[in-house]
């Protein structure tokens, strides 16, 4: 949109290969100065999305905007933005220092000025003892941060990330997760990050954009697509949760109370499909649950199992009707939360909110 | 480990190396060792000298070994050259250039030639000259060197060119290098190995050719092996041998480069 202070604007954007439709019309925004994420499973559109802002892949219908200007004509080489590859595509014939000086000079820097600031670009990502190696002589990880140094030095509008991390080992993983947070917010270059690693997505991101079969699907902040998922794809993606069939008993503008099959009720913030009498779908995260002794409460069931997954236990638990539900107590040393044993009976208590109502 | 399926179980595998290796490398050896030889005789053995090569390059034949010499290395030089910038041209179109129609088409038409007899080859490159009333010389025969070495030039080039992903152009590309400039700092670069390997190739293969320059050379042009096939025909000298074996020293060292040069690219 010209005139937009965002920092890419994609509206109505289309792209079809021959008859197979892999994006159907989206339209976002990512913010200027955010840790922007597109996370969905494998084959939902992610890279396209990404190769299309980038310039790689052409659109096939609708427009992309960076800063007010569109740009989805113009050539790769024309757009200030960079990728950081899921390969990494360093180039294998240079040193990492001209790896890294590469864009400073195709935009014209003379060769000092690209030497300096390739060197102030190694020593941000702490490889500058390596500038003289050959990629091939560096480690996974080392490679990886070289090419977010290759991809910074030019200063772009945007940097474009394709599951960057995707090729490392787990602890790797997990302390390039924060070190990309510090130096985007040092560099204060927007990142759009792609990843189909929903842990990795709700840690980094500002925002985070839930894509499904070329769609999407929930756009916003990793706390309220976590709490506040529109639909059962959404909700089932991202974390872990109960989903149960319900119909509406009666809402108002802001309550809505859901009966189960089994008769059960349960009130939960009301949104648009919510008429009494609708089918609906509720999500309730396992951790937003208790157990306790049984009370005579109707919201009781049987134990089935409990899974044991280091920092909390999964108990299953069945309610009548058959419904099952898992349920989620934190380990503490203390002992302040028992652990039923299979076949006790126990009352399930519902945190007051905990009940979503989904779309779908 | 069980020797079941160890190829040294068959009886008489070793016998048959040996056989090969003997037909192989038995007359290369002997034409090295007797190109040493003091004697005229090329059979018998009279002791160490180095009087052929002398009389290769002093000798009443000189003059023509000369000749051919500098003609068959120039024209391999610019065949080689010639033929591994369109081998090269051509990969980057093919590998490169999309899903383009009658892509499969071409890939096989330009390394067809490697399957038809040579002779036939020669005898086209010999009528297409004479319907174009091309005169016979050193011009027909560096073109039908420069034609016939595009296949050998495009193999290797293409082999190197498919283990390249594109995601290297795409970086360049991202990084601001025009399509150009892609090409030049990281394709090309990358490419060197196979390009280094087709020159090599090609410029053995011409050095070495002489059934097609045979058939278009001119009268009184000669090439290297068409020399020494003329000088075989009055009976074979030592100093054939001496030529002989510069020529196989020639084919080692390009052998050993284009080796070295695969080799140490595949290290780093
Ligand atoms: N060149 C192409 N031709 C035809 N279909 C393609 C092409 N590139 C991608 N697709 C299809 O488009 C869809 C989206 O692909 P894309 O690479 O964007 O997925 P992704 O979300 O990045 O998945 P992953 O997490 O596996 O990388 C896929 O179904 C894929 O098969
Ligand atoms: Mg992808």
């Amino acid at each position: 949109m010209p005139g937009s202070r965002n920092a890419i604007d994609v509206c109505n954007a289309v792209k079809r290969y021959g008859s197979f439709t892999a994006l159907q019309s989206i339209t976002l925004s990512i913010r200027d100065n955010e840790f922007f994420t597109l996370l969905g499973p494998s084959g939902c559109g992610k890279t396209t999305l990404l190769r299309m802002i980038a310039g790689f892949e052409e659109v096939t219908e609708g427009e992309i905007f960076l800063f007010g200007d569109e740009i989805e004509n113009l050539p790769p080489h024309q757009r200030p933005v960079n990728t950081v590859f899921q390969n990494y595509a360093l180039f294998p014939h240079m040193t990492i220092e001209q790896n890294v000086m590469f864009g400073l000079e195709m935009r014209g820097s003379s060769k000092d000025a690209a030497r300096r600031k390739a060197g102030e670009m190694l020593e941000l990502v702490q490889l500058a003892q390596f500038s003289a190696r050959k990629p091939s002589q560096l480690s996974g990880g080392q490679q990886q941060r070289v090419a977010l140094a290759r991809a910074l030095a030019p200063e772009p509008k945007v940097l474009l990330l394709d599951e960057p991390l995707s090729a490392l080992d787990l602890k790797l993983r997990q302390a390039m997760r924060s070190e990309l947070k510090s130096i985007q917010r040092e560099t204060g270059i927007t990142f759009t990050f792609v990843t189909h690693d929903q842990e990795e997505a709700l840690t980094m991101s500002d925002r985070i954009a839930v894509m499904s079969a070329g769609r999407l699907q929930q756009l916003g902040e990793a706390r309220d697509i976590y709490e506040r998922p529109v639909n059962r794809f959404v909700a089932d993606f991202i974390g872990e949760t109960n989903l149960l069939d319900a119909r509406v008993e009666a809402a108002d503008a802001s309550v809505a109370t859901c009966r189960l099959a089994n008769g059960l009720t349960l009130d939960c913030d009301a949104i648009g499909n919510a008429r009494p009498g609708a089918d609906v779908h509720l999500s309730i995260r396992p951790e937003r649950m208790t157990l306790a002794a049984a009370n005579g409460d109707p919201w009781q069931g049987t134990v089935r199992e409990n899974i044991f997954v280091g920092t909390d236990v999964q108990t299953v638990v069945q309610l009548q009707g058959g419904i099952e539900l898992t349920v989620r107590t934190q380990n503490s040393a203390a002992g302040v939360a028992t652990i039923f044993d299979p076949g006790t009976d126990v009352a399930v208590d519902v945190e007051a909110g905990a009940a979503r109502m989904l779309e779908d | 480990m069980s020797a079941r399926g160890d190829v040294r179980t068959y009886s008489g595998f070793r016998a048959m190396t040996l056989v090969c290796l003997v037909v192989l490398y038995s007359p290369l050896i002997i034409v090295t060792v007797y190109s040493f030889n003091a004697s005229r005789s090329i059979t018998v053995w009279e002791g160490l000298s180095l009087q052929w090569y002398a009389d290769v390059f002093w000798g009443p034949e000189s003059g023509k070994f000369k000749q051919a010499a500098i003609n068959s290395f120039s024209i391999a030089l610019i065949a080689a050259t010639m033929s591994t910038a369109i081998a090269t041209s051509a990969a980057t179109g093919i590998v490169r250039g999309g899903r383009f129609r009658l892509r499969t088409a071409s890939l096989g038409l330009i390394s067809l030639p490697l399957m038809v007899p040579e002779i036939v080859t020669a005898v086209a490159t010999l009528i297409f000259f004479n319907f174009i009333g091309f005169t016979r010389g050193y011009l027909t025969i560096l073109v039908a060197h420069i034609a016939f070495c595009i296949p050998f030039a495009y193999l290797p080039i293409q082999a190197r060119m498919q283990g390249i992903e594109d995601t290297f152009e795409q970086a360049a590309q991202d990084l601001y290098a025009t399509k150009a400039q892609a090409f030049r700092r990281v394709l090309l670069p990358m490419m060197m190995p196979g390009i280094i390997a087709g020159f090599l190739l090609a410029f053995i293969v011409s050095l070495d050719d002489f059934i097609i320059t045979n058939f278009v050379k001119g009268a009184g042009v000669e090439t290297l092996p068409t020399a020494i096939f003329g000088s075989v025909k009055q009976g074979i000298k030592p100093n054939i041998m001496a030529i002989s074996t510069m020529l196989l020293v020639v084919s080692i060292a390009m052998v050993t480069i284009s080796y070295v040069v695969s080799k140490k690219d595949s290290s780093t």
